[in-house]
């Protein structure tokens, strides 16, 4: 069972010489190989990587060695590069892609020690809220296999839920690791753009994509930012300001913003309630509370849509099948739409109407989330308006995406920090997620909340409940 | 709105089959008639955002560092011709 | 009807940086094995992202000074997409609507003044080399030159003739010469040109309806004939009531003529948008002033302070300022020599009838050689006329042979001079004066 564990707990088993590496990473890849063909978390396992990481960890730890996440087991989303680990980002045009080299942010995990189990399952190019447009199959959500895990990072969400792996990497663009974390009850982090470097993810949104942990506790999500985080000098868009690394898990005398624009028409009504009692406990923590007119998020849908749809169409325009993977007819349908529509959105004559315009009403909303980070510290909301959809909810519907993260995007858009925390569960047994949004560069600010809420959750009933591993809704729970 | 489905294909160098065509014109329309409420957002006064971190004049020093070998450039195709990328020949048309 | 030409040019000028524009990879990529000066940016690798080298943008900025460019104190990169096998990333990464130099100009030596509209930074492509493999025609693709940094330089339409467009291109290549930021070299396509050629009827001031863009011109001589070839054309079409077609043309050297590449109606819509992996440039004031500073004298300043102060003609400085090296050589010359009495002008002389190799000789050199055949005359020109008559006194029959049309009978009465002098004399200058005699 050592992969039920958290990364600071097999941290200090290591260090304890309690078990080795090498039995972790057994365990969780014991555990892939006991549920992936339900879940399918992963699109490549990298077994014999796994091992004689977790081998070359051992003996570093032997002698001594130190490193942040030595001897940890950690899944990573499959649209990180990996030198020498086939990454497809879940398109068939990648199919057989071996990179020769590797993402900042994988030589970061590398250096500090990580064991790779391998890459996780996506919605293809991660385009997608579901994990389901994947060209490798749907995965499906742990609590409940006929739903969705949510998306993009839905493989790694899974994966954590599952207790597949110890932790995972995921990657955002405006949801994408807060929104599966959501539906998957984990912790998912989204750092301020800017944070951690992009350098070797397949490109989505270059003016938002965000690389951050997903995890089973608030403590590990800090200890995995703190090595993902900095300057990279080979992205020009990461921030030289530190990140500072001490969260402070008392918010008492701290403002909350609540926003009502944010519990938006046709919300599901436990995710309401869940969320609203996460405000309560906040309160009692001694938070002030604190009601915040904010920017409507239905703009944030079309401000999004255009920007990404635009950096897409260009993005993937490197995609020809001449230097690496296959040509472009093996563009998935979602991504030609998307291509379509940002190759549209950019011709001649319309570049004012829709990029520009768009780029307009995002720099209003920076300001609107600025001006609200004077009045609150954070905001709370919920992650995703949605309980986790069945499998088969993405089918022809253009839009999905942008509708179940229509309360991520505004703060993708602005470039902001923000983690889902789970706070509850729904009568049918599904997670039910929180966000928690702070201003740019402050992840310090909302892992503080974060783990303020887990420390006073932690005995909580619902702390108690297991992934069933069926379809719950279908009738054949096995709890 | 009507999208002319057929040239935007083109631009995108996707091959798009006549059925994909009319189902591309149809969702696509959608999409733009679902973000045509962004017009109600009045912007006169507003400049486009640029770049959310702030971040300027971010540079490289002129240093050269070492290339990927021949062999490692060309690891993920299969058409090759003594070392350079083949593809089926193109009219010197640019 | 009498036409005038409406000339534009685009001059791309390839920087000499030791990387390049957004990678570490080296930019000396001429003549090496394909595919060997790679990485994963200039590759179009997924993931990868560009990071601007500061050496190109400040040459970039510099060449615009040069120019007398403005230089907007806020500027950014774009996306230029489209779809080509040499274009590695499926877009370019160039500057579309705030290029870091605007509205510079340079004066022709009639004193007309091109201006330019802007001089703006961008990367190379790939090459492509067309092949036929058995029986199959292929594309081959070579990606070292992809990624090369590369400064756009666009004029006003404001050339008349070919000639100007041959001056223009000389004193702009000169320029980057003389900052030291390219080669220039036409022939390696370190500088490529585009001109885009229309004609207008004399005394009109609207623009053409058209424009024919000229490419494949590698050589000042052919950008000539290029002209030259496509003024006919369209003088001959206009005659014929038409319009000519706007079009890009490419230039065929075998026959000097041009032939149609493509029509502008199929053109590609660039779909420029900011480039988001980028962040945008904020200058102060005080930094482009010092790079300012760092511009060398040019030459047309250097030309009129050559004048000036060596009191040389308009000639001599010209050719003394044509490149950097030869002036400075110049310049160390005329101060070593100042310390012996030497004229600037005794050095030009040297210099110019190519009486000394600079690559060989050094500046000291020089000075003692000019020093020695001063020397040498100022002493004997006195003693020559007098030893010169006596030798002319004494060989009358040698002068009579030689006026009878007897050649070599002067190189007799040569050697008789030279045979009083000690030291050896310079024999041209004995021939000379024996011959000013006879005549």
């Amino acid at each position: 069972m050592l992969n039920r564990l958290s990364v600071k707990q097999v941290k200090n088993g290591l260090k304890e010489k309690r078990f080795s590496s090498l039995e972790v990473t057994k365990a969780c890849l014991d555990a892939i190989r006991k549920t992936d063909e339900k879940l399918h978390s992963f699109v490549t396992v990298s077994e014999e990587e796994a091992l004689r990481d977790a081998k070359n960890a051992d003996e570093k730890i032997s002698k001594g060695e130190d490193a942040p996440l030595q001897g940890i087991p950690l899944a990573i989303k499959d649209n990180f590069l990996t030198k020498g680990i086939r990454t497809t980002a879940s398109s068939k045009i990648l199919d057989e892609f071996m990179p020769t080299y590797d993402a900042t942010v994988v030589l970061k995990l590398k250096d500090a020690g990580m064991v790779i189990l391998g890459k996780t399952n996506m919605d293809a190019w991660a385009h997608g809220s579901s994990t389901e447009t994947s060209d490798y199959g749907a995965t499906r959500n742990p609590w409940d296999i006929s739903k969705l895990p949510g998306g993009s990072s839905g493989g790694s969400a899974a994966a954590v839920a599952a207790h597949q792996t110890i932790a995972a990497i995921g990657s955002e663009t405006a949801g994408s690791i807060r929104q599966p974390a959501s539906w998957c009850g984990v912790v998912g982090l989204k750092p301020t753009y800017g944070r951690v470097s992009r350098y070797g993810i397949v490109a989505m949104g270059s003016s938002l994509d965000s690389a951050g942990p997903i995890t089973k506790t608030v403590e590990d999500s800090a200890l995995i930012l703190s090595v993902l985080a900095g300057k990279d000098p080979k992205d020009a868009t990461t921030s030289p300001l530190k990140l500072k690394l001490k969260i402070e898990s008392d918010i008492k005398g701290l403002r909350i913003g609540v926003s009502p624009q944010y519990f938006i028409n046709g919300i599901d009504p436990e995710v309401e309630s869940g969320v609203k009692n996460a405000v309560k406990t906040f309160k009692e923590l001694g938070a002030e509370i604190k009601e915040l007119e904010l920017f409507d998020p239905n703009y944030a849908i079309d401000v999004y849509t255009i920007i990404q749809r635009s950096e897409v169409s260009s993005n993937l325009a490197r995609y020809d099948g001449i230097r690496f993977g296959k040509d472009r007819s093996y563009f998935g349908e979602e991504a030609k739409r998307r291509i379509m529509l940002g190759t549209y959105a950019l011709s001649s004559g319309y570049y004012d109407q829709y990029y520009n315009k768009a780029q307009k009403v995002r720099a209003i909303i920076i300001e609107d989330f600025r001006k609200a980070f004077e009045k609150v510290d954070v905001i709370i909301a919920p992650t995703s308006p949605s309980l986790p959809l069945p499998v088969g909810s993405t089918k022809d519907s253009s839009m999905f995406g942008e509708l179940a993260d229509v309360l991520v995007e505004p703060s993708s858009i602005a470039g902001l920090s923000g983690i889902n925390i789970p706070v509850g569960f729904s009568s049918s047994g599904l997670p039910i997620g929180a966000q928690i949004i702070g201003p740019q560069f402050q992840e310090n600010a909302i892992l503080g909340f974060a783990k303020s809420f887990e420390e006073n959750t932690q005995n909580a009933a619902w702390r108690k409940n297991e992934p069933s591993f069926t379809e719950v809704s279908k009738g054949k729970p096995n709890l | 709105m009507k999208i002319n489905v057929k040239n935007v294909a083109r631009l995108a160098n996707l091959p798009v089959s006549i059925d994909e065509e009319k189902k591309f014109e149809k969702q696509l329309e959608e999409t733009l008639t679902y973000i045509e409420n962004l017009n109600e957002v009045d912007t006169t006064e507003v400049k486009p955002a640029d770049n959310v971190t702030g971040l300027t004049n971010i540079t490289r020093e002129d240093i050269v560092e070492p290339s990927l070998s021949q062999e490692e450039a060309l690891r993920n195709t299969k058409s090759t011709h003594r070392g350079f990328f083949k593809v089926k020949g193109i009219l010197d048309a640019k | 009807m009498k036409y005038e030409a409406v000339i534009g040019l685009e001059v791309h000028v390839e920087l000499k940086t030791k990387s390049k524009m957004f990678c570490s990879c080296t930019a000396d990529y001429f003549g090496k094995e394909p595919n060997t000066h790679t990485c994963p940016v200039c590759l179009g690798l997924p993931g990868a992202l560009p990071v601007p080298n500061r050496t190109a943008i400040e040459w970039c900025i510099m060449i615009g000074l040069a120019l007398n460019c403005e230089i907007p104190l806020y500027s950014k990169f774009d996306r230029k997409n489209y779809f080509y096998p040499d274009l590695a990333k499926g877009y370019q990464i160039s500057q579309y609507d705030e290029p870091f130099c605007k509205k510079g100009s340079i004066e022709l030596s009639n004193g007309k003044k091109i201006g330019l509209t802007r001089v703006h930074m961008e990367e190379d492509t790939g090459k492509l080399l067309h092949e036929t493999i058995g029986d199959e025609k292929v594309t081959l693709i070579d990606f070292n030159r992809s990624g090369v940094p590369l400064v756009e330089i666009v004029t006003e339409p404001h050339f008349k003739s070919s000639e100007d467009v041959v001056e223009y291109l000389k004193k702009l290549q000169q320029i980057v010469r003389y900052l030291g930021v390219s080669n220039a070299d036409m022939e390696r396509g370190d500088m490529r040109l585009e001109p885009n050629i229309s004609l207008r009827p004399v005394g009109s001031s609207d623009l053409p309806k058209y424009k024919v863009e000229i490419k494949n011109i590698n050589s000042f001589k052919f950008v000539s004939k290029a002209i030259e070839y496509e003024l006919n054309r369209q003088e001959e079409i206009l005659e014929k009531g038409e319009t000519p077609a706007q079009e890009t043309r490419g230039f065929v050297e075998a026959s000097n003529s041009t032939v149609s590449q493509r029509t502008k109606e199929e053109a590609s819509d660039y779909r420029y948008f900011p480039d988001p992996d980028i962040p945008p440039f904020r200058w102060t004031a005080d930094y482009i002033e010092e790079l300012k500073k760092q511009i060398p004298e040019l030459p047309h300043v250097k030309v009129a302070r050559f004048k000036k102060d060596y009191s040389l003609n308009d000639y001599d400085s010209e050719i003394l300022t044509r490149d950097n090296a030869l002036s400075s050589y110049f310049e160390k010359s005329v101060e070593i020599g100042s310390k012996k009495g030497i004229l600037p002008k005794q050095i030009a002389n040297a210099l110019i009838n190519k009486a000394v190799d600079p690559e060989n000789v050094s500046p000291e050199e020089l000075v003692e050689q000019i020093t020695v055949s001063n020397q040498t005359t100022s002493l004997s020109d006195d003693d020559l006329n007098r030893i010169i008559n006596n030798v002319l006194k004494q060989n009358k029959k040698a002068v009579e042979d030689y006026k009878k049309g007897k050649e070599n009978a002067i190189m007799f009465l040569v050697g008789q001079v030279m045979r009083q002098f000690p030291e050896k004399i310079d024999a041209d200058k004995v021939k000379a004066s024996l011959l000013a005699k006879i005549k």
